[in-house]
This record gives C-alpha cells, structure tokens and sequence, in this order.
C-alpha cells in the first residue's frame, strides 16, 4: 500500500474532485443550494483546462437533464449535479434519460422540498425520484460521496441505466472532512474508456431514439427495462471489489454496524447514520444488542439481502428522513416493512420521521428512538408504527 | 451557390415517405426541403408534436439521419447536449466528420413551452440549428390556440362565439425575440419559397454559431383548407405580407423578397375556415384591424431593412 494521500475537502469539494478525476465529456449543470459548490468548483477545472469537458451552462434544471440525455445518447461520458427543486424541475426527464436507457451520473445533494423553502437537508427531492428507474447510491460521508462517485460511473455503463448519488445537503456537502482521494491516473485507469453501445454522432449508422410506442410495444420497453435492476447488484459487488483493491475501502448493498447479534435494529440512510453509530456504541457498552444497517443501495432494492440481514432481529426501527403525505409512514419503512412480511416470525418494524428541512438530528432523538424500541422489545406493543422524532407537535 | 432543383431532385430525401402525418401537412415539405439543402450528415433532436409521432411508430422510423427526441419543451436543450457531445470529443480526437445539428419544434414547442429552452441554446451559442415549423396552434392536441395563433383565428381554445370572435391578442413575434437577443443568424421563410428556404438553411448551417428559421407550415386540419392548397395558402401569406421573408444576420435585418403587388390580407384569409366567422358584418372591425396590423409590420420592418442598406 501507498502511503496515504489525505486532504481536507469540503463534501462538494470532494465530489468535484472525483469529476474532475473521471474527466467527462459532457458536464451540464444549473446552480442550486446546497449543489452550487459543484459546479462552481468544477468550472475552475473548465476554466484553467484541467479536463476536456464541454461544459454547459444551462438555463435550468429541466435543461440540464435533457442536455445530458442529448449528449448521452451522443455518446458522450455525461455527468450533473443538483439538489430538492432543481431535482423536481428534472423530474420529467429523469424517467426518459432511464427509459432511454443512458448511463448518466448525478449527484444529488439532499435538501428539502418546498413549501416551505428551506435549503436544508432532508431525504425528499431524492425518494421523490425513487421510482424514476435511476439507480440510487447514499453516502454517509464525502469520503463515501467520492467513492460513490467513482463507482457509479462503471456500474452506469456496465447496466445502462442512469446512476444518482445522494449525500446530505449542508451536514455532508458543507463540512469539511479529512478524505483520501484516489490519483488522477488511479480514477481515470479505474473508470476507463468510455465505449457506448450506440451513439447518434455515428453517422454511418442512423438510429432513432424516442420514439412513439403504443399499447402494442411500450409495455415490452418497461418490461425490458425491469429486468435490466436485477443486474445492478452483481455489477455493484464486483466494482466495489476492484475498489477495494486499489482502496482498501470496502463497500457493498449496505454497511452494518453491531448487527450480527443484535435483537434491536436501526435502518436510517446518509449521515445520520454516523450519529446512529455513536449512540449504538454507548448503547453496547451498557450491554444491549442494538445494532445499525445503513442501506447504501436504495434503488435498485437489494431484497434478498436485505432480508437475510435483518429477518433474524426482534425489532426495528426505521428512520426517514422524508414523509409520504397520506401514505403509511416515509418510504424506507415501507419497502423495509414489505421486504420482512414474508419472514416468519417477522421482526416488528416502526418508523421514525425525523431531521426535515434539516432539523438537528441530536444523539437525544437517537437515544430515544432506541429508548421506544427497547420499550416494544419488552412488552411487543407498538404505540404508534409511524412517529415524528425531534418536532414540536 | 444557386438552388439547383435539378441536382436537388437527384439526393435522397432523408425524411422517406410513409410516415402518418396528414395529407396536405406543411411539416414533411419543410422538413425534406430543409435537409435536401444540407450536404454534410445531420443529426436531429425533436420535440413533441406531429412531426415527432407521426414519423416514429415503433417499430418504425421515416428518419435516415440519427434522430432524438425526449420531451416537448427541450428540443433545443436536448441539441444543445448533442453539440457538446460533438465539440468535447472533436477536442479529443474521437470524433473528425463534420456534423450539422438541426432541432425540430412546433410553434407550441418553440413559442410556448419552449421558449426559454430555445433562448438558453440561442444565448449559449451552441452551433446548432433551430428550425421551428410554425403551424400556428397546437395541432397535435387538436388545434388548440399557442402564442403563435394570430389575431382572430378560430381554434378549440379560441372558438368564435357570440361575444369572442376567435384568438383575441397577437401572434407572438418569436423572429424578432430571438434576433433582438442576439442570435447570430434568425430568418423567416416559407415552404411555399423553397428556393429562399434552402439558401437560409445553408446560409444557417455554415455559421459558426446558433441560428433560429421561423418556417409557415400551414395545417389543413387546423386551418380548415383543402389538402391540396397547401403551398398556395403558405404562398399568399408571403403575397399579403402577413409571412414577410426575411434574415437578421449579425442583427442586420434584409427583407429577402418583396411582392410586386402587396395583396389584401383577405386574399390570404378567405380560403381558411378559421378565418371564416371574420367575414360576418359584425367583426369587419376586426377584419380592418388585422389588414392595418399586417400593414404597421410590414412597415416597421422595411424600415428596420433600410437602417442596413
């Protein structure tokens, strides 16, 4: 192993970096808070020549996306970047760049939904976006942001399909953290050479792409296009085996935590899982068996796996950093819940809605969260399966 | 070069026949007539309407040429990404063969929903062409108004009823939109004058920059005419001066043709259904009023020429 080549970057600053590394052809992005970092470090890059990308400045989000999906389908390497209202403003396009079936890269750093406007963190414009047939990465921390990245680029042009990668607007995107990044070569060697199955600048072979089809085809498309999920998971495990190998860094469909001999379970994405492991570790030095899975596989859902890893405890706590209005709690309790129907002697799952609009999430509200557990741990009652943790009611 | 129609009838249309627009539809003749002009390989982004479902079908397509379309209001934004796609890997040397970038738009997709996607790409300079086939209405739908129906006109929006006669309120002047913002080069033409078409569209491909042709393309469907009247009707637009055909180049504005004889805006009206219930004695008011806005533009335009005389 090379001696360590650590540096202080902020979690924009280290995504920028990892673009900067992966060198794309095309970059189309459109400012927005907490993004606006990315793209403003990255056209230093454009602007001093450290990468031949075309870099387009464009006039919206909506814009943004669908100057990815031209260049995409041109076969160009594509990336972009945004955040909660400019994610929803690209919400059309994000089903066509999947249908479309282009290996776009975005990163999305998380921030409420309006209204009311709020700049901060929260899980909504991404589980907005969760049945949109992006692929979806969660980073804890930059350092994952930036390995997340990295990867994502290779398990988007092995499945053709479109790759976000989400990390917490502000707590992540803001904070300076101590990051290994890899060498330029190191990425540019790991990514490779871009080599699109098609692509519409070749002119000796025309092809349509977007067309209109009726009940007679565009059901085989979504069809086809369902069965393409089911091969994100091999392809995720073999890249973050070659990850490792040049990193050390291990990554999978998720991270546990204390998990093998816990009875109590948490299930919470992004950064809140660094306060959850904190508390855990308390929690085990006063001899409970409490323990942490952090998905980091969202979309496609890793099913199976996710069963096998958390059928076994006796109950669980789900945090969502977002709410389904009208719905049955927010949307990592309700794919988690389902997963486990089928499990016999099925762990009770609640959920716990917390840190919207980037409300503080404390060691406090973690402690009780597992406070509630222990409670339905011992008596098997559940007061309330959906609950809001750290609000004024 | 002049319009040779003998060698043009020798090149392969790139849009081929039996796609399912209407017989009679202004589209498919603008758009042959628009790529028959062009010598180098073309790439198309389109945005929805007509032209985009009905020449796509799947398992079908009418185009020869790598096409796209994605949505409705970013056909400009979609080619946009094309030519970066193109300029980032000329730079790399992946690339050598010369390209032309053609967007194809509605007037709902280019007037309406996407303006400010047409404005972006205008302003970014991208070396693009955006060809707007302006039918005046969203005839996709149904004929419903855009900002592109003129003064007057009968659609599903904009019936003519007891108290409304038709589309109140002007057409929107999108040549002159995107000349005044600063486009390298912005034209009017009609499939009527191809011979005009075809010198702008090559004039347009050969800037090094982005430019806009605004072209007529009457809609029997939606304008109420005979199928066969076509070209006649795109013909008496240009003769009434309500489709004067001219070019903004540099922001120098060049009248290109002028008729010999200015003919009365009814000339062009009459034969249109959707301009029928204009001839009641109770709205010759607004048939006077259309004629005197046909005349002021008409005007402010000879004098917008004559500055660059």
């Amino acid at each position: 192993m090379k001696t360590k080549n650590l540096i202080a970057l902020e979690g924009n600053q280290a995504i920028a970096l990892a673009m900067k590394q992966i060198n794309p052809d095309v970059v189309a992005a459109y400012p927005i808070t907490p993004q606006t970092e990315i793209v403003q470090v990255f056209s230093e890059y454009v602007a001093n020549g450290e990468v031949h990308t075309e870099f387009v400045t464009v006039e919206s989000e909506h814009s943004a996306l669908s100057a990815c999906i031209g260049a995409s389908a041109a076969g160009a390497r594509t990336m972009t970047a945004t955040s909660s209202q400019g994610l929803a403003l690209m919400w059309e396009m994000l089903y066509i760049a999947s249908g479309a079936r282009l290996p776009i890269v975005m990163t999305v750093v998380n921030r409420a939904l309006s209204s009311p406007i709020n700049i901060h963190c929260d899980h909504s414009d991404a589980m907005g976006a969760r049945d949109s047939g992006w692929v979806q990465l969660w980073s804890e921390t930059a350092q994952e942001a930036y390995d997340n990245l990295i990867q994502a680029i290779r398990i988007a042009e092995s499945v053709n399909l479109p790759v976000m990668v989400n990390m917490d607007g502000f707590i992540t995107s803001h904070a300076e953290e101590v990051i290994e990044p890899l060498d330029d070569e190191e990425v540019k060697h790991f990514v490779g050479e871009y080599r699109p199955l098609r692509s519409l600048l070749d002119i000796e072979h025309p092809f349509t792409v977007g067309p209109l089809a009726l009940q007679d085809s565009y059901f085989e498309f979504k069809r086809s296009q369902a069965e393409a999920y089911k091969r994100v998971i091999p392809v995720l495990k073999r890249v973050a085996d070659e990850f490792s190998k040049i990193t050390g860094r291990k990554y999978d469909l998720f991270e546990t935590y204390n998990l093998d001999d816990a009875e109590i379970g948490l299930v919470v994405l992004n950064s809140t899982a660094g306060t959850a492991k904190e508390v855990i570790d308390v929690l085990r030095g006063e001899g409970k068996k409490v323990g942490l899975l952090k998905p980091r596989l969202f979309r496609p859902l890793p099913v199976e796996e996710l069963r096998e890893a958390l059928s076994k405890l006796k109950v669980i706590g789900v945090m969502d950093r977002a709410d389904t209005f009208g719905g049955f709690g927010g949307p990592l309790f309700t794919d988690i819940r389902s997963i486990l129907y089928d499990v016999p002697n099925r762990p009770i799952v609640t959920d716990y809605i917390y840190g919207l609009g980037g409300r503080d999430v404390t060691t406090e509200q973690i402690f009780k969260v597992f406070e509630n557990l222990e409670n339905i741990y011992n008596t098997g009652k559940v007061e309330s399966l959906v609950s809001y943790v750290g609000v004024r009611e | 070069m002049p319009v040779n129609i003998k060698e043009l009838s020798r090149k392969e249309d790139r849009l081929t026949g039996g796609h399912r627009l209407c017989a009679g539809c202004g589209a498919p003749i603008a758009v042959r007539q628009i790529l028959l002009a062009i010598d180098k390989p073309v790439v198309a982004a389109n945005a929805t309407g007509c032209l985009e479902v009905a020449t796509t079908i799947y398992p079908y397509t009418a185009w020869k040429i790598p096409w796209i379309h994605s949505a409705f209001e970013n056909a400009a934004s979609t080619i946009s990404g094309l030519e970066a796609a193109y300029q980032s890997l000329k730079r790399q040397g992946k690339i050598t063969e010369d390209i032309a970038f053609i967007a194809f738009g509605g007037d709902g997709g280019t007037y309406d929903i996407g303006f400010q996607a047409l404005s972006g790409a205008m302003e970014r300079n991208h070396k693009i062409l955006y060809i707007c086939y302006d039918n005046e209405a969203y005839m996709n739908t149904g004929i419903q108004r855009s900002s592109a129906t003129p003064l007057g006109a009968w659609t599903t929006t904009t019936p003519a009823g007891k108290v409304r006669p038709g589309k109140l309120g002007k057409k929107k002047d999108i040549v002159a939109s995107v000349a005044e913002q600063g486009a390298v080069y912005v034209a009017q033409a009609s499939i009527s004058n191809f011979r005009d078409l075809i010198e702008k569209v090559r004039k347009a491909v050969s800037m090094d920059g982005a430019t806009f042709i605004n072209v007529l393309s009457p809609c029997p469907r939606g304008w109420r005419t005979d199928t066969s009247e076509t070209v006649n009707i795109a013909r008496l637009a240009v003769e009434t001066c309500f489709w004067p055909l001219y070019e903004v180049e540099d922001g120098r504005w060049r009248i290109n043709y002028i008729p010999r004889q200015k003919l009365p805006i009814t000339e062009y009206l009459k034969p249109q259904g959707r301009f029928a219930h204009l001839f009641r004695p109770e709205n010759a008011q607004l048939l006077e009023e259309i004629q005197k806005e046909v005349d002021a533009k008409w005007e402010l335009l000879q004098k917008k020429a004559q500055l660059f005389q």
